[in-house]
Order: structure tokens, then sequence, then C-alpha cells
């Protein structure tokens, strides 16, 4: 876990928070994310699962953007993000939440059905992004998206709203 | 049928083949064994002991089929000659190959005129022969042959499915390998059902007669892994279902499968049908 210094209230920050029980994998995305070049300050925070301990609450920062890290090929990774998103306040589905599904390429591992997966995204409301984030060219790719989201989410790109954006997001991939 | 059964067979979807004729299966028979033959001379083949010459024999399998539409099986076997120490000639076969499609509705409906539908393919016996006998039929009918892997998905299906048939005699038990990644060594985990608990718990999951939904098959390996976790602390939903071995059939997620019952046959390969056919489109 990665802290940047924010002064209260004066510097640009945008928190992004991972969820996952991949943890090695959770770890190098975050790295690569922060590898990024970008003008604001970021800091990433990783978790296995949802709720976070409450002993932290009082300094815990407010989140910009969740991402739900589901591995199709471990069906206790998809089962513990499903009884996550439980504790996950609602105000966050406008936007604010978004689903990294890794693990589809090797169809013969797959333990988890495609069709719960894009169920889940349409019953939160969220974007599903697929990547396979052991190659390291789309790590890269994905963390950048990922960046942009988290811009837009803090709400530092004028006149684009995580509403908005995220609905723009699932549209595209209905079609 | 007999000799379908207690055998390990190597699974392959195959694409449509092109201008294929039931007719012609002896002349196929004669081609195919001037082929290996040939392809023996090269120096590719392995066999040990004086082989005196090797014939192929086409045939087709009565029975093996769902519907009407579904075309008739066919069956390719290696039959070598061989001396015996006591100066007798005998013939055995030493490799099998059968086609075969049961209830392949979905793929028949595109098909264009001259095409012969048999997307399954299973093989028994040498590597080698397999892939003489796989590169004649690609060269010969345009088709195009892939080792038929199946995901840990497809085989909780048929664990919940095969778990499900009534049989009379010889209820084995009902045995799930894990493979779990494990550096350096992977380790496999094997669970076994007894097959009166197994079926017995089938029956409650399942709702409908002759219907099985994903629901049912998720909730029949949850109950069974929360079981598994209950006394030993392991989470195999986190793991990887890698075989699967009822009474009726074992099948391991490489694609090779042991079929032990007949009563079921058709049953087990639809199921095979429907995945060779998801695999090629």
């Amino acid at each position: 876990m990665t802290e940047s210094r924010t002064k209260l209230g004066v510097e640009k920050g945008c928190v992004n928070q991972l969820v996952g029980t991949d943890e090695d994998l959770q770890r190098q995305l975050a790295q690569t994310i922060l590898k990024e070049k970008k003008d604001f300050k970021i800091s990433i925070h990783l978790a296995t699962s949802l709720p976070l301990p409450a002993e932290r609450d009082h300094i815990r920062p407010r989140i910009d953007l969740i991402v739900f890290m589901i591995n199709v090929q471990s069906k206790y990774g998809f089962k513990n993000i499903e009884a996550s998103l439980a504790h996950v306040d609602a105000n966050f589905f406008l936007g604010k939440v978004c689903f990294l599904v890794t693990g589809v390429g090797r169809v013969n591992h797959c333990s988890v059905d495609m069709s719960a997966v894009r169920k889940l995204g349409d019953v939160y409301c969220s974007p599903l992004v697929f990547c396979e984030l052991e190659l390291e060219g789309i790590r890269i790719s994905t963390a950048q998206r990922l960046l942009r989201m988290l811009q837009i989410c803090a709400g530092h790109v004028p006149g684009v709203s995580a509403l908005f954006f995220s609905s723009l997001m699932r549209s595209s991939n209905d079609e | 049928m007999a000799f379908l059964l207690r055998k390990q067979w190597a699974l392959y979807s195959v694409t449509p083949l092109y201008k294929f004729s039931y007719a012609n299966m002896k002349e196929y028979s004669r081609h195919l064994s001037a082929f290996v033959a040939a392809e023996k001379q090269k120096g590719l083949a392995m066999v040990v002991g004086i082989d005196l010459s090797i014939k192929v024999i086409f045939s087709t399998l009565l029975g093996l089929k769902g519907t009407d539409r579904d075309q008739a099986a066919i069956l390719v076997q290696i039959a070598s000659k061989t001396q015996t120490i006591s100066g007798k000639e005998e013939e055995k076969v030493v490799w099998s190959g059968w086609f075969c499609c049961v209830f392949g509705d979905e793929l028949l409906e595109n098909v264009p005129e001259d095409f012969i539908c048999l997307p399954l393919f299973l093989a028994n016996g040498a590597e080698t022969y397999t892939a003489i006998i796989g590169t004649w039929f690609q060269k010969t009918f345009d088709c195009c042959f892939s080792r038929l892997t199946i995901s840990p998905l497809n085989l909780a299906w048929m664990a919940a499915m095969w778990t499900g048939y009534k049989v009379d005699s010889h209820a084995v038990a009902t045995e799930l390998i894990f493979s779990v990644p494990c550096i350096p060594q992977r380790l496999d985990i094997s669970y076994a059902i007894h097959p009166e608990d197994a079926q017995a718990l089938w029956d409650t999951v399942q709702n409908t007669q002759g219907e099985v939904t994903q629901e049912e098959v998720d909730l029949f390996m949850d109950c069974l892994y929360s079981h598994f976790h209950r006394h030993f602390k392991i989470h195999l939903s986190a793991t990887r279902l890698v075989k699967v071995s009822t009474s009726i059939a074992s099948v391991h997620s490489d694609g090779n499968l042991k079929i032990l019952q007949s009563k079921y046959l058709i049953g087990v390969l639809m199921l095979l049908t429907e995945l060779a056919i998801l695999q090629i489109q």
C-alpha cells in the first residue's frame, strides 16, 4: 500500500481501491498504475475483501474508484467479490465501481460462468473491463484506462461526471 | 459396442468433412492403408515385432446418433498382422478411432451441401498413428482436428449429470480431482464421494426431471465444496477441477475419456458433441 502526502483540501489527490483475492496480481497492477506518468497525486489501497477494517475508518480518505478484480479461474474469488459487494455504499454504484475481469484467455481454466459475470455487471450497473494482467503490455494499457477512469471519478475532468462516463462504457459493452 | 468401454479415448473436435461418402469406404480403406504403410517406411512408426502388413478398416457404427439428422458414426481401425513365436499369423487391432455426432442439431443447421458433420473424434492407440490418420483425413477431406479440452465449468456439469444417472450395479465412488497451483510443485487433491451420497445430494438439488440448470450444478458443487471445507478447511472453489470420475464415465480436462457403462453412452456423447461443436465455432 503506497500513500501520497496530501495536504488537507489543497492538493488534488485521487484514491483508488482494488479488491480481489489474487494478491500478487493486485500488487503488480498497483505498481504498474503508479509507474504511469500523471500530473496528480494518487493513492492505491489493496484489499482481499470488504468491508474494510473499521478501526481505520477515521483516517481513511474518501475513495474515488473501487475496482473489483474478478478472476474467472477461481470460483472462490468470485464468491468473495459477490459477498464484498453487499458492503459497498449504494452511492458508489453511480459510476465509481468497475469490474476488472481476468483469466478469460485460458478457456480451459474457467471455473466461473461468463453469464454470471455479465449479470453482476448488469445488476450493479457497473462496467466490465476484460484484460489479462500477466502480460506487461496489457497491464500497462489497463493501468492507463483505470487512471483515466480514476481522474473522472475524482472529478478532475471538467464536463465529464463519473455517472456519465460509466453509462458510456456500459452502452458500448452491450453492443 | 462393448469394445468402446473401458478404453482410454483421446478427444478431438473435427470440422465438417468435405465430400466424404459412405459408399466409398472400401476405397478409403485401401488408400489409407497405403498411406499408413508409406508413413511407416519413413521411419515414423514404432511397432515392436515383425510387421507383415498394416490394414485399415472403415466401418459404420450403428446406434451412435441422437436424432435421424445426425450422420452415422464412422469407425476406423488399424489392424496389424504379426507373426507369433510359433510362426502363426495373428491380426490385431492396434489403433481405433471413431467419429460421431450425437444431437448435433446446432451445427447441422448451417452446413452447406457437400459436408458431413461428425464433430467428435475419439482415438485409442499410439499417438503416431493418430497423427498419421489425422493428416490423411485433413488432406483428403479438408477438415481440421484439434484436441478437445474441457473447462472446470463443463467438468462440473458432467459430474452433476452423470451422478444423476441411476446405476444398477457396480456403482463406483464419484471422484473429483482438483489441481492446486503451488510453487514449486503442483498439488493434486482427490475428493471421493460415496455414490449413494452423491446421488442423494443430486436428487435433493435437482428440480425438474430431465432438465438441468447452471444453478443446480453450482448448488451441487457448492454443497460438496462446503462439506470439504468443514472437514479440511480448504476452499476447493479456489482450485481448478481437472478430472471427474463416476460410475458412468471418467473424463480429464486435457480431453481424455473412459466410458464405463454403455447404458448412458448417448448422454455422454451428447455432452461431448456439444463441447466439440462449441470448440469448432
